[in-house]
């Protein structure tokens, strides 16, 4: 039977270091390869050129438990999920996997373009250990969940990679594993076929432990209980408190250069940053849901009796999707200009922005018209604290209150 | 239900004996797989080309018929073979390249699956066994044709052919076994490869493949040391019904073959996560 907390997988001090430099790489393979002959010896110190890809990692999980690897792009995470499927062995620490190991790691391998779907369904099955028998049985559905059966019998040259995806989806979605490896591999298909599949993970979930590897936030917070979060091979934050774990991700990217964009040579912004009650706290900071924000400006105007021009400040969420702007400065005309410095400041209340982090765009335009004259894009980062992480840009703030039917006169 | 428990370390703890009992029940369990990928790469081949399995006759038919012309015309003089030519030319050249594509497939066959590799755990011994297939498959048909000759021109039938299948057997052996011992530094160095290559097309001077071994010299001394000679050398001796003049020296290469064979399978489970770890696709 089945014990409902098991421990199905653990690991217990695990480090990986890789090499900068192919050729000494390929050197302390050779090297390697000698010394998997000896059993024992040292492995504890970095060899020249070499750094530690991942350091003395340690978790456990349990079956129902989701795990979200998050980190930035060469964080670990995907070295860590080679490690944990026995692609590659560990030069420290040890890891152990109970049960049978799936893993979402590269969907439709073995693949071969110029046949079929249909044929490249018994390639993929064979290669993710189903038997003949087995595929036979299950090929109907698969074929179904993919959703091609139109297509089933043209080569799989010819499919979309959406299309591609899908296939090797379906014949993946059949295996039956104790533990579940994903990474980023759902990303590609179109949004009908993505719900599919988390629609599929959801049902594996409470018989599986599964480590999912993604970017998505939103994604990480809706399907995982557990949260790591690797930085540069170092696990700096391990536990079930999910949105502690996404607050210090996003921290780590509070500092994204500005880009100047247009400059007409008009003005020039002397200063612009956030303040605080009247306290100057840099170009970012961070701000509770339904708080504050207000922005310091100084404009210096290089060309003199210009009209005072119309500011836009447009603001982007992580994703990089524009998702508000400020309201037009139309009653900005009763601020004067003093030796030719312009200084105010924009002030919004009550933020409703959902979780995550925000930049600002600062675009200047010419008065009564669309001419851009100057725009600085990334000026600004602030960061929105909340309890919940939530997919849209906003937590509208609302009232739950009881129904009483109004009488009406008429 | 008792769970499959994996454990990885740094250095496999495993001893010798585990090492190869592992491998020898992936190779069994992987069946399916190897069959499987064997199957896509042949249909591949062949359904991108207009001739199709014309070619698998071609290609064997053509290299002997260089050796029948140099051979008729007498730019290179054969000492008597003992055989019609022709029989001669083809059996050494379709044993020779048995031998040697059985040294290159464990090494093509791993390249060929690095994406593979890098992204999937399955049994790895299924590329070795893929690798056997399709070189069998390629192998059947030039096998079929070199039937032919010998019943068209007049060797017919001798009880001894039926011990032709050992023979096929032996060269792979032998050749997957070096195939095995090149594969993981051949896999990290491109370098290996083209020795490989190269070193074969010195060897094939030096084993009777179209031309027998000198009554004297120092020629004749090496033939008779080269280890692929004894497999060659017996395989004629078995179509013609004459006695096997290197017996021993085949006994004993399939002898020393079997050990070492097992020592490859272990060499190459050990080396595929590190060479995984050093060339990623």
């Amino acid at each position: 039977m089945e014990t409902k907390n098991e421990i199905l997988v653990e690991v217990e001090g695990l480090s990986k270091k890789f090499c900068k430099d192919l050729r000494t790489s390929l050197w302390y393979g050779v090297q390697d390869l000698f010394k998997g002959w000896k059993t024992g010896g040292e492995s504890g110190q970095l060899r020249d050129k070499e750094f530690w890809a991942l350091k003395d990692i340690n978790f456990k999980l349990r079956r129902g438990e989701c795990l979200g690897l998050i980190g930035h792009n060469g964080a670990g995470k995907s070295t860590l999920l080679k490690i944990l499927n026995g692609l590659i062995n560990p030069d420290e620490g040890k890891v152990t996997m109970r049960g049978k190991v799936g893993a979402l790691i590269e969907l439709g391998a073995g693949f071969n373009p110029i046949l079929t779907g249909r044929e490249n369904i018994y390639n993929n099955g064979a290669v993710l250990g189903f038997s003949r028998k087995e595929i036979n049985e299950k090929i109907e559905e698969i074929i179904d969940f993919a959703e091609i059966r139109e297509f089933i019998d043209m080569p799989v040259q010819n499919y979309s990679s959406g299309m591609r995806v899908r296939l090797g989806f379906a014949v993946a979605a059949q295996m039956e594993p104790d533990i579940l490896i994903i990474d980023e591999v759902l990303a590609v298909g179109d949004l009908g076929f993505m719900l599919k599949c988390y629609k599929a993970i959801d049902e594996m979930l409470p018989n599986t432990a599964i480590l999912f590897v993604s970017h998505s936030m939103p994604l990480v917070t809706r399907i995982c209980n557990k949260i790591l979060l690797l930085d540069h091979g170092i696990e700096k934050f391990f536990g079930e408190n999910i949105g502690e774990g996404i607050d210090i991700y996003y921290k780590s990217f509070l500092n994204n250069e500005e880009s100047k964009i247009v400059d007409e040579g008009i003005l020039e912004i002397l200063d612009a940053k956030f303040i605080d009650a009247g306290v100057n706290k840099a170009d970012n900071i961070q701000v509770h849901w339904m708080g504050s924000i207000s922005i310091y400006f100084k404009l210096l105007f290089k060309v003199k009796n210009t009209e005072l021009p119309l500011l836009r400040l447009i603001f982007y969420d992580k994703e990089q999707r524009p998702i508000a702007i400020i309201e037009e400065n139309l009653e900005m005309k009763n601020l004067t200009l003093k030796d030719d410095i312009l200084e105010f400041e924009v002030v919004h209340e009550q933020i409703q922005f959902s979780k995550g982090i925000y930049s600002i765009d600062i675009a200047i335009f010419k008065a009564f018209s669309n001419t851009p004259i100057y725009r600085l894009n990334n000026a600004l980062n602030f960061q929105v604290k909340h309890e919940v992480d939530v997919w849209p840009p906003f937590i509208l703030k609302a009232n739950f209150n009881e129904y009483i039917i109004k009488k009406t006169n008429e | 239900m008792e769970l499959e428990t994996r454990v990885y370390h740094k250095q496999s703890k495993k001893s010798f004996f585990n090492l190869l009992r592992d491998s020898l029940k992936d190779i069994f369990n992987s069946r399916f797989l190897s069959r499987q990928l064997a199957e896509r790469d042949i249909k591949a081949q062949y359904r991108q080309s207009y001739f199709g399995l014309l070619w698998a006759l071609i290609t064997p038919l053509a290299t002997a018929a260089v050796w029948i012309f140099l051979n008729l015309s007498g730019t290179v003089q054969v000492t008597d073979t003992g055989m019609p030519y022709p029989i001669y030319a083809f059996s050494g050249t379709l044993i020779w390249s048995i031998i040697t594509e059985a040294i290159h497939s464990p090494m093509r066959s791993t390249s060929a699956a690095r994406r593979m590799l890098s992204k999937i755990n399955f049994p790895k011994e299924a590329l070795i066994i893929s690798g056997l297939y399709k070189l069998l498959f390629n192998s059947a048909i030039k096998i079929v044709l070199l039937f032919v000759f010998i019943y068209l021109l007049g060797i017919g039938f001798h009880l001894s052919q039926l011990l032709f299948p050992v023979i096929i057997l032996a060269a792979l052996l032998v050749g997957t076994t070096l195939g095995l011992f090149i594969t993981p530094i051949g896999l990290l160095y491109n370098d290996i490869a083209k020795i490989i290559t190269m070193g074969l097309t010195f060897i094939m001077y030096i084993t009777p493949v179209v031309y027998a071994i000198p009554e004297t010299g120092p020629m004749k001394s090496l033939m008779q040391l080269n280890p692929f000679t004894p497999i060659i050398v017996t395989l004629r001796d078995l179509l013609t019904g004459n006695s096997p003049q290197f017996m021993s020296y085949f006994i004993g290469l399939i002898v020393v073959s079997i050990p070492l064979f097992c020592l490859g399978l272990i060499l190459y489970r050990i080396s595929i996560p590190i060479i995984t770890e050093r060339s990623n696709a």
